[in-house]
């Protein structure tokens, strides 16, 4: 029995698979459509209003932005309208390369129509929600950034969620000690940076497989961090009371309307991250040293026989990985509560990871994931205030699901740099 | 003149093994040294303890007159000592520019990259030596040829004097191999020196100035390629009087057994690897099929093992269609298949010798009854199969990773031939494989071959396919450009096909050139 | 000429011993660094040592005290005490032995969801697979046996146990199946994916047990759920205090079992072969896809059984955070025995017997349990370098077979 042979040309194949793309993501954008039609706007009445405030904290009468208020109604059928739009042109035409900005795009509309309806008749602060958003999202950017320093270079590093763990641990234990905030952030780093030699030793030197010297590393950080919490900084409070850094204004910028309280006016770590990002973005892509760092994590050997010192490379950059994920982790302590809790990084190390998978090994990429991981958490806690009737568990559970989504490369192909995880051995 | 490099009694041991026994050396300035030598032989290693990625255990390196020792890379590059690999050493997600400075940036205020200065250099560098590449372009968007210049550029950039080629036309055609001697001609002429290591007797006599041949890890003869012939050459190579010709008898080829329609296959990255290619094969012949690596031979044998998925096309075993087949269902249907990389894909290295001879059957009786693995029976197969197929093995529970090429082959070939098969594919079957395992297998295959089963073979070694086929089918750019009788064949003809030239362009052989045998 | 196959050698102790070397030392060079961890947290010590110039043998002796009070007790807590126990035995009242010998079953009872989540991620070893979500797939067992338990009146034991384990294994396998398709469809690495449905499931148990949630018992103001049925209980041997339960045989049952599905069958020569080279495994006709699903939802399953095995054994009931750090400590387990189910059996025993000692420890030498975590992050560290232990006692060469399974980067 044969079966029918089709002439089919590689050309044709392609589009093939291109116009089930477009299709795909049509239909998607459309259901998204429908789903803020159906979700939202089918149950808002035409006379409620959604109220967002715009300031953030105490502002002086002068400064106040006015509430900003729109009808519940009419935005809801207006983005859903819109996302329906855009579905249909893609359907048609596709957007092509600019897809991936579309999805994101209707992402948004579907989460301030959400907003909108979850604040029908009801006030939130957006503005606050967005600073908690900048907040959370900086130890996840700077543990992505963490990561990126060590993975664009060859060497996975799970282990950023026990160097953080440890750092907050230092920072408050030393600034406590030393009564002196900066002293526990140099600790902080330091015993990270400790941390990370030791995983670059095991991975590098001994060539222990990266994931499980990176488990060491964590099973030893809670460890360590509990027991020396449970011992002494729970019995002793004045070794667990550093105080944190106070939020500084930038002049001039964190005058800025509605934006500069958000972005201008937070402490070093925020402004921290900021320098950060930028240092190592230029860094990685326009110094020799960027430029060696990516040959070592994508081709070892060609570096090697280029002269570039493939394992000190990946030392250095595995200990700066690590100063950076100590800097995150005194963000917990120092930059946030005040004291040491137990495991107080609560996962946040892995999800910085997913962030920088998600930004595709790029500093500015693992930003925006931190800001969009960062955002569901703020959401999480208004959404108890505004009575919405979803479970706050299930609101918490948002950021590992969309973790999940990312690493299934429903964002695209994330390719890590070629290197990546495989120890160096000279032939 | 003195010479511009000489090595004296340069030794170096591995565990096991002396790689290199106090071998001397001496390069000319101005002149092209072919180093030649079989698989094992010592060639790489003598030149990457020149270029320091290897510390010599005696000896010396004197270059330009003066002694040098060199600890890495860079002392070698210090002293004018370029290497082009074998196995390119390019970043694929980086440019031309960025591959040829890595390690030697141009830079501004110190720290910034100097693209453009780089640039400009690459530029002059590419017409001064004939070498046209873009340096702007991406090494993972070039053709392998072009990326060989890229290499070449790289070495020059950095005032190279003594330029190491490995085995560089392992992945080129014959043309694109004669432009390279045609580079390499033209770097000598500037001045350049160079040393040139391959196993290929055709390009030694091609291009090479002078010949020094190497034999397990010495210096065993040195040779004027004006008057070597190729079975002197070869004879030095192996230490023995080489026979040249393997005995088979005329094919008595019966039904039809492998019939292969119109298949199309994409490779990893979807471009169409294989492009509409038909044959067939008939019992008790040997289908040959030519072709310099990369040309679809790779993925052709995997469609037709199931290990690929086609586009279009059929394929048909004795007639059952099997285009959709797995992997399991062709074996079933009595097809043999010799992969093409053993370590990754015909065993576990970390199984002993009788998990790996029932690696594909390990499920059927004897071997299994349903669920419940029969040890007893693959213990007994194992052991007998080991002393059948000459197996050189302290026991059958050794770990296949510790055995040598040749011998972890032949548990393969042991374990593919030991069954009832009707066809058998084999894939570069004696790839990096010493001189006795590789007639072994050739007469094993030959003798299958007796038995009425039909055989292909996928070979890059011209020679191995002219010894071995009864017909020879040419595979160039996924499409089959010719197909011919082995004794109407020369190297010459296949080398011309291979490369892409129309079959209608060439005169034909004359009958009579005797096929040569691989050594 | 071949040369003559060997016979099968006899058994050899050097053979037998050479393995169990590297991680006898692991764990003896472990506890001393322990030791060093009490001895420089102890407030004696620490006051001793500010006056190290004057009275030097102080910081000595007291150190000595700390660590000796802090083993001895981890001693008394896991394996009881010799002379309480001598006297009972002497004496022959039954709760005089039931308080002497509570100590050893004690370490058997926390050893048994031991021997299930090592089994579960040793099972993901070999077939290349990280399973670091023992820990939810653990909770999603414990919370599916519940329900069984509690929800069926009526039943007999002989029904209700196992229709309540297999509940458990149930949960685990589904929990696992999602992080299992998403790796084979996607290359998704299971590493993070896992993590993940660890948070997730500890989310999800959270409002189950809460107010409003489904699974809370009515009457109480805790987060806790219903009792199961007697009927769904797993029988006890002996008096009050004494837990030990027939979950402890069940373990060992399932272990057996583990090793003849590895090694004695077709299915688990798949597994371990796509494990061991995927390419390999591909050309022999094995389906890498089918493969890997099955064994991280068998791997799932064994942590599910944990789950159940709390439940129906230990507490009859589900709490929050009933468990505690399960999905790690296995992780250290199948390395240290080496993914094979008698190494794994024996670790769990030991990690057991550590972990049930440590509450003593922390009652009566104030040692936080962490210093556990401490001591199996070590061992860890210490196996999977050997070459440490290796230079530390001037150890000849490398042994084969010691590589640990080699996973790759984020998923190729």
């Amino acid at each position: 029995m044969t079966a029918t042979t089709t002439v089919v040309s590689s050309k044709m194949l392609a589009e093939r698979a291109h116009l089930t793309r477009n299709r795909a993501f049509g239909i998607a954008f459309i259901v998204i459509a429908l789903a803020i039609y159906g979700l939202f706007a089918n149950d808002v009445k035409p006379e409620q209003i959604s109220t967002f405030g715009l300031n953030q904290g105490a502002v002086p009468a002068a400064e106040r932005l006015p509430d900003w208020v729109i009808p519940s109604y009419g935005t809801t059928m207006l983005l859903a309208a819109a996302s329906a739009a855009i579905g249909a042109y893609q359907l048609v035409r596709g957007f092509g390369r600019a897809t991936s900005v579309m999805l994101g795009l209707v992402a948004l509309f579907f989460i301030f129509a959400f907003l909108t309806w979850a604040t029908r008749d009801q006030s939130i602060n957006l503005a606050g929600m967005l600073k908690t958003m900048v907040s959370r999202a900086v130890p996840l950017s700077l543990g992505a950034l963490s990561g990126i320093l060590c993975e664009r270079a060859g060497v996975v590093n799970i282990a950023i969620e026990g160097m953080m763990l440890s750092g907050a641990m230092v920072a408050a234990l030393v600034g406590s000690v030393s009564h002196n905030l900066w002293i526990g952030l140099l600790a902080a780093m330091l015993i990270s940076g400790l941390l990370a030699f030791v995983h670059a030793v095991l991975s590098i030197k001994y060539k222990v497989d990266q994931i499980i010297s990176g488990t060491v590393i964590n099973i030893f950080s809670a460890g360590i961090t509990s027991f020396i919490s449970s011992k002494f900084l729970q019995v002793y409070q004045e070794l667990n009371t550093p105080g944190t850094f106070k939020a500084y204004p930038l002049p001039g910028l964190s005058k800025i309307p509605f934006l500069g309280g958000i972005f201008f006016d937070a402490n070093i770590f925020v402004y921290g991250a900021y320098v950060l990002l930028v240092v190592v973005h230029i860094g990685l892509f326009y110094t020799r040293w960027g430029l060696r760092v990516r040959a070592v994590g994508e081709h070892p050997q060609a570096a090697d026989t280029l002269g570039i010192n493939v394992f000190r490379t990946r030392y250095i950059n595995v200990v700066l990985g690590g100063l950076m994920a100590g800097f995150a982790g005194a963000y917990f302590t120092l930059g946030s509560v005040g004291r040491f809790d137990e495991l107080m990084t609560a996962g946040r190390g892995y999800i910085g990871l997913a962030a920088m998978i998600f930004g595709k090994w790029t500093p500015f990429g693992a930003a925006g994931a931190s800001l969009i991981f960062g955002f569901a958490e703020s959401l999480q806690g208004k959404l108890a205030i505004l009575k919405v009737p979803i479970p706050s568990q299930f609101l918490l559970m948002a950021p590992y699901v969309a973790t999940m989504i990312a690493l299934a490369g429903l964002i695209g192909r994330a390719t890590p740099p070629a290197a990546d995880g495989q120890p160096y051995e000279k032939q | 003149m003195p010479p511009i490099l000489e090595l004296h009694g340069i030794t170096k041991r591995f565990p096991g093994v002396l790689a290199n026994d106090h071998i001397d050396l001496t390069l000319q300035q101005g002149e092209i040294l072919a180093l030649l030598g079989e698989n094992g032989a010592g060639k790489s290693t003598l030149m990457n303890v020149l270029y320091g990625l290897y510390q010599p255990d005696e000896g010396e390196i004197i270059v330009k007159e003066k002694k040098i020792t060199v600890h890495s890379p860079n002392d070698a590059i210090a002293a004018g000592v370029g290497m082009v690999h074998q196995h390119f050493m390019l970043v694929p997600v980086l440019t031309v520019t960025e591959n040829v400075m890595l390690g030697v940036e141009s830079l501004i205020g110190g720290v910034f990259l100097d693209r453009k200065t780089a640039a400009s250099r690459i530029r002059e560098i590419s017409q001064q030596y004939g070498l046209e590449v873009n340096p702007d372009t991406y090494i993972k968007d070039l053709p392998v040829g072009i990326q060989q210049r890229v290499e070449i550029i790289k070495l020059l950039y950095r005032h190279a004097d003594i330029l190491i080629f490995d085995e560089p036309t392992a992945v080129l055609t014959p043309q694109e191999a004669d432009e390279l001697f045609k580079v390499m001609r033209s770097l000598v002429q500037q001045g350049k020196s160079i040393i040139f290591i391959t196993h290929k007797l055709r390009e030694v006599l091609a291009v090479a100035d002078r010949i020094n041949v190497l034999r397990l890890g010495q210096v065993v003869g040195a040779a004027d390629p004006q008057t070597a012939t190729e079975n002197e050459l070869a004879s030095l190579m192996v230490g023995r009087a080489v026979e040249l010709k393997v005995h088979k008898l005329a094919a008595t080829p019966g039904a039809e057994v492998l019939r292969v329609s119109d298949l199309r296959v994409f490779d990893d990255r979807e471009n169409l690897a294989v492009d509409g290619v038909s044959f067939e094969v008939r019992a008790g012949e040997i289908l040959g099929v030519a072709g310099v690596q990369g040309n679809g031979q790779t993925e052709l044998v995997e469609a037709l093992t199931g290990l690929r998925a086609s586009l279009s096309g059929q394929l048909a075993i004795e007639g059952h269609e099997i285009t959709r087949a797995s992997p399991r269902q062709i074996v079933e249907l009595g097809v043999a298949h010799i992969p093409e990389d053993r370590q990754r894909d015909g065993l576990v290295l970390n199984y002993p010798i009788t998990d790996n001879m029932v690696l594909n059957t390990y499920y059927r009786p004897p071997f299994a009854r349903g669920v419940v693995m029969q040890h007893l029976a693959v213990e007994k197969a194992a052991t007998e199969r080991v002393q059948q197929f000459d197996v050189r093995t302290p026991g059958i529970q050794t770990s296949a990773g510790s055995l040598s090429g040749g011998n972890q082959q032949k548990v393969i070939v042991a374990r593919e031939l030991s069954r009832p098969i009707k066809l058998l594919i084999a894939a570069q079957p004696t790839r990096g494989l010493d001189v006795g395992s590789i007639e072994y297998i050739h007469s094993r295959i030959i003798a299958k071959r007796k038995e009425g089963c039909a055989v292909l073979v996928v070979s890059t070694e011209l020679d191995e396919v002219l010894a071995l086929s009864d017909r020879i089918a040419v595979m160039y750019r996924g499409r089959v450009v010719a197909t011919v009788d082995s004794a109407h064949a020369t190297k010459e003809y296949l080398g011309l096909l291979m490369a892409g030239v129309s079959p209608d362009s060439i005169k034909p052989p004359e009958k009579g050139e005797e096929a040569t045998a691989v050594f | 000429m071949t040369q003559a196959v060997s016979a099968k050698s006899s058994l050899n102790w050097q053979k037998f011993l050479q393995p169990l070397v590297i991680p006898a030392l692991s764990i003896f060079t472990a506890l001393i660094v322990g030791s060093l961890v009490i001895a420089l947290t102890d407030l004696t010590v620490l006051e001793a040592l500010k006056n190290f110039f004057t009275a030097p043998g102080a910081a000595f002796s007291a150190s000595v005290k700390a660590i000796a009070t802090a083993y001895g007790s981890l001693f008394e807590g896991s394996l009881g005490n010799p002379a309480q126990i001598i006297a009972a035995l002497q004496s022959g009242e039954s709760k005089a032995l039931a308080n002497a010998f509570y100590p050893i079953f004690d370490s058997l009872v926390t050893a048994t969801p031991y021997i299930f989540a090592g089994l579960a991620v040793a099972v993901g070893f070999r077939c290349g697979l990280f399973n670091i979500g023992a820990e939810g797939q653990l909770y999603m067992g414990a919370i599916f046996s519940v329900w069984v338990g509690f929800t069926f009146k009526g039943l007999s034991p002989w029904v209700h146990i196992p229709f309540a384990l297999l509940a458990g294994a149930l949960g685990g396998a589904l929990w696992a199946f999602v992080p299992a398709i998403l790796k084979a469809k996607t290359g998704a690495h299971e590493v993070i994916n896992t993590i993940m449905m660890n948070y997730i499931a500890f989310r999800l148990s959270e409002w189950l047990l809460s107010d409003k949630g489904p699974l809370k018992r009515p009457d109480s103001a805790n987060p806790i759920s219903p009792f199961i049925e007697k009927s769904a209980e797993l029988p006890r041997f002996f008096p009050d205090p004494i837990r030990f339960h027939l979950g402890f045989f069940i373990a060992l049952g399932v272990a057996l079992f583990v090793y003849w599905f590895l090694f004695k069958t077709t299915l688990g020569f798949e597994l371990r072969t796509v494990g061991a080279n995927p390419n390999a495994a591909k050309y022999a006709g094995m389906s890498i896809t089918r493969n890997l699903v099955i064994a991280m939802c068998l791997s799932g399953g064994l942590a599910g059984l944990a789950g159940a095995n709390e439940v129906l054994g230990l507490n009859h009931n589900l709490a929050l955070s009933f468990s505690s750090g399960y999905g790690f400590d296995s992780i250290a387990l199948a390395l240290l025995g080496k993914s094979h189910p008698l190494g794994v059996v024996l670790a769990a025993l030991l990690f057991g017997t550590l972990r049930s000692g440590a509450t003593r420890m922390q009652n009566v030498a104030k040692i936080p349990t962490d210093i556990i975590s401490i001591i199996q992050a070590l061992i860890i560290a210490f196996i999977a370098a050997p070459a440490i232990i290796r230079s530390l006692y001037r150890l000849k060469g490398a042994g084969e077979g010691e590589g640990t399974i080699f996973t790759r980067g984020w998923g190729k």
